[in-house]
């Protein structure tokens, strides 16, 4: 491994490293102080040939592109305008072949074991008898849903497209943050980020070998296309949206225009006879997959939450006649709830006779007396986190917390040991961003998409979420996170 | 194509079509009065009874107070800004079924007027804001003909701006021509009447094409006829009929629809008035009893479009 030195002139005047922080947490771009990884060499020699004002003038072209093509999403609670750009960063998180391949398998592993475990826990629920996994566990999980028990779905896939979190841990290592298979979202900001990466960068990224993101469209299309309905052929393929004022409609227009598909609401749909139908100006046209990008609690109001309006009613009836694919399938959250995260290394060898490729972060949980305990104790230095929740929502990050949200979660914790986990406070790697003119370093995650259908598919990248705020963990767009361009080599 | 798209797209375009028509209209009103201080008043009223918008004279006493109540007011749900805005919100939600480019142009537009204050427009060119604001528009409409399908959804974005623009002509003419002056003249009522038509032709984008077949001679009769019945003129009355009378041909192919269903009924009765309609006739009968009957049946066409494509009841379809 060779490693290139900045030039000591370069940091005399003004180089964009001179604020770069480097010390035990795992930095993405340098291996120490003066030397680079190997995959960011050429990235490094560029930043240091390029001035401040031309790569500021590159960032504003960047956030130009998003917001022109209208590359937003909604923030919740916030009170002026809801629409926001989603913050870009400028310089790419680089994967060596290597790295991506380890995760690749890991990936793989993990989802195939998943899935089984979704339908073995809905059909005879062997896992549960031979006590792998505490019954108590699933039963009591808000995600499980009983309506799903003993129904066959094509291919026996539940967890058609997946978003794992992904963090680097300080000895280099992936780790599993979390499982995201209800209905993960971020994808198009990957392919998004790509576009205008190709625009700011071109020369970099065609010397650098980069490998394609291109055919997302086309493999999402595919691995829904396989999931119809007694294999119909030509299947009608819709994407159901809640509608524009979700924080994600973005994602749902930008994906239904790569496939080809109609995106409709639930207003859109009717069902009659279990059959479900579109409306259309030429009359009612028959749906046999709907990618439906709403919650299971709000899909049909005659099964699930009444009061939803986002729903179509009847649908699940459908649904449950084999007349419609739903993908996700409904009843998928019960196997991301933060508790049953715990065991998916002992799921991963029950059911594949194999050690985990991809490792958990160590996870505590709060009904054991023992660890509830240890976790009270130590509020301070662990993350807390609400087992049904997504999104960086209903989160303690003890160090960074105050004495008195401390007491409100031990409180909670007390009231309903069940709902939250503890985690030690893991640093996030970090990677150069660039930030007020000068490169910095950064929290990021690392976010690919699995595709399950007739097969698996993943595409080589995903989204890097960045903590744009120096020092915080939390990469969420929701709470003022960023991304950047994730560049997968192809040796 | 789903209902809801193709509602999404219908109105859009009408939006769209207003916040034109209503740049348009300030544009010539701004333009004119400067030679014409003396008729500021009456015009200003004039612009406002065009557009439907209730105001008091007395408060709407300046051509900023104006152009500021057309262009951005909040108590005014038409201004120009908020069609626009609307416009976009419908482009929005069907964002996957336009071009990139078309959103692209439509959210520039949007931004630009976002952007842009009262008090900035009037310090400097107020006519090049609004000029850029038609530009704008007329921009979109090419790129919406060479970008995209000219299937469905192309039908109901004509369908969308021809019954608005058919509608608004309608009701700019009659507006106008109550306030002509008899054919009794002394010097200044000629002159006033030779002015407001030519405030009209303007208002139209017409005046050009108007001298191309019938010179600068402005005659109410003339004026009339070219507005109204001129089949190539892109602004006139008969040519948004034809418009959406193709439309309507086209959309019936591609649902394959009964083409005995009311919407097509109504659209063919329309076409057919313009198609035999004779200028002498219209204007002994009374020129506006005659507008009024064309935005009744405007009117007609556009709720049989909502019911034949749009909110149709779903027991008819599944019974077909």
């Amino acid at each position: 491994m060779h490693a290139v030195s900045i030039p000591d002139k370069k940091i005399g005047w003004d180089s964009p490293f001179a604020n770069y922080q480097l010390d035990a947490v795992y930095d993405e771009m340098f291996e120490g102080s003066n030397k680079s990884w190997p995959q960011y060499q050429r990235l490094n020699q560029r930043l240091l040939e390029l001035t401040p004002v031309e790569l500021q003038q590159r960032q504003q072209a960047a956030d130009l592109a998003f917001l022109h093509q209208g590359i937003t999403f909604t923030v919740y609670s916030a009170n002026e305008g809801t629409e926001r750009i989603f913050p870009y960063d400028l310089l790419p998180r680089i994967l060596s072949a290597a790295e991506w391949s380890t995760i690749e398998q890991g990936l793989v592993q993990r989802i195939t074991a998943l899935n089984l475990f979704l339908h073995d826990i809905y059909h005879k629920g062997h896992i549960l008898r031979d006590r792998v996994v505490p019954h108590e566990l699933i039963y009591s999980s808000r995600h499980y849903r009983r309506e799903m028990r003993d129904l066959n779905i094509p291919h026996g896939v539940y967890i058609t497209v997946t978003g794992t979190d992904l963090i680097r841990q300080p000895d280099g290592q992936f780790a599993v943050l979390e499982d995201n298979l209800r209905v993960p979202s971020g994808a198009s900001y990957m392919l998004a980020n790509r576009q205008v990466m190709k625009n700011i960068f071109p020369r970099l990224f065609a010397d650098y070998g980069v490998r394609p993101l291109d055919g997302y469209g086309e493999a999402l299309l595919k691995t829904l296309a396989s999931m119809a309905p007694d294999q119909r052929a030509d299947p009608t393929i819709v994407l159901l949206s809640p509608g524009v004022f979700n924080s994600a409609y973005f994602e749902h227009t930008f994906l239904a225009r790569h496939m080809g598909i109609p995106l409709v609401e639930g207003r859109d749909l009717v069902t009659h006879d279990n059959v479900v139908y579109m409306r259309t100006t030429a009359g009612l046209q028959r749906v046999d997959v709907i990618y439906r990008r709403i919650d299971d609690d709000f899909i049909d109001p005659l099964v699930f939450r009444s009061d939803s309006t986002l729903g179509v009613p009847g649908l699940f009836n459908a649904y449950r006649s084999g007349n419609v694919t739903l993908a996700n399938a409904i009843g998928t959250g019960v196997a991301d709830d933060k508790a049953v995260y715990a065991y998916v290394p002992a799921i991963i060898r029950y059911y594949l006779q194999q050690d985990p490729i991809l490792p958990n972060i160590e996870t505590y949980l709060l009904e054991d007396p023992k660890q509830c305990d240890y976790v009270l104790n130590n509020l301070d230095q662990l993350v807390v986190k609400a087992v049904g929740e997504s999104g960086g929502y209903g989160m303690l990050i003890g160090p960074h917390s105050t004495q008195e949200v401390r007491e409100k979660f031990r409180q909670k914790i007390c009231a309903n040991p069940r709902e939250y986990i503890a985690q030690p406070t893991i640093m996030l790697s970090r990677a150069p961003c660039f930030i007020d003119g000068k490169v910095e370093a950064r929290h990021v995650d690392l976010r690919p998409y699995i595709l399950y259908g007739d097969k698996v598919r993943i595409l080589p990248g995903g989204l890097t979420r960045v903590a744009l705020k120096r020092g915080s963990l939390v990469v969420n767009s929701s709470q003022g996170g960023g991304s950047k361009d994730t560049w997968v080599l192809n040796s | 194509m789903l209902s809801r798209v193709a509602d999404s797209l219908y109105w859009m375009s009408r939006y769209l079509e207003r916040a034109e028509h209503t740049a348009r209209l300030i544009d010539v009103h701004l333009n004119h009065i400067l030679e014409q201080p003396s008729a500021a008043g009456l015009r200003r009223h004039q612009v406002l009874a065009s557009l439907y918008v209730p105001a008091d004279s007395d408060v709407i006493d300046s051509d900023y107070a104006l152009a500021e109540l057309l262009t951005f007011q909040r108590s005014n749900s038409n201004t120009m800004a908020a069609c626009i805005a609307t416009a976009r919100e419908n482009a929005r939600q069907v964002r996957e079924q336009i071009s990139t480019e078309m959103w692209e142009q439509l959210n520039q537009l949007f931004l630009f007027i976002n952007n842009t204050k009262m008090d900035q427009i009037w310090a400097d060119q107020p006519h090049e804001f609004y000029h850029a604001v038609k530009q704008g528009s007329h921009l979109f409409q090419g790129i919406t003909d060479s970008t995209m399908n000219h299937g469905q959804g192309w039908h109901f974005i004509q369908l969308g701006r021809f019954i608005e623009r058919a509608m608004a002509t309608a009701r700019l003419l009659n507006v106008e021509f109550q306030a002509l002056g008899q054919e009794e003249q002394d010097a200044a009522a000629t002159n006033r009447n030779h002015f407001n038509l030519l405030v009209l032709l303007k208002s139209c984008t017409a005046f050009e094409a108007y001298s191309k077949v019938y010179t600068a001679s402005l005659q109410p009769r003339h004026v009339t006829e070219f507005l109204l019945l001129d089949r190539e003129f892109p602004h006139s009355i008969c040519f948004a009929v034809i418009m959406i009378q193709n439309a309507l041909n086209a959309l019936a192919g591609a649902t394959e629809s009964n083409k005995t269903a009311r919407v097509y009924r109504l659209a063919g009765r329309l076409f057919a008035t313009f198609d035999y309609g004779q200028i002498d006739e219209i204007m002994q009968e009374g020129l506006e009893v005659y507008l009024a009957n064309v935005q009744k049946q405007c009117m007609q066409i556009h709720n049989a479009i909502d019911k034949q494509f749009i909110s149709y009841p779903i027991e008819e379809k599944l019974a077909a």
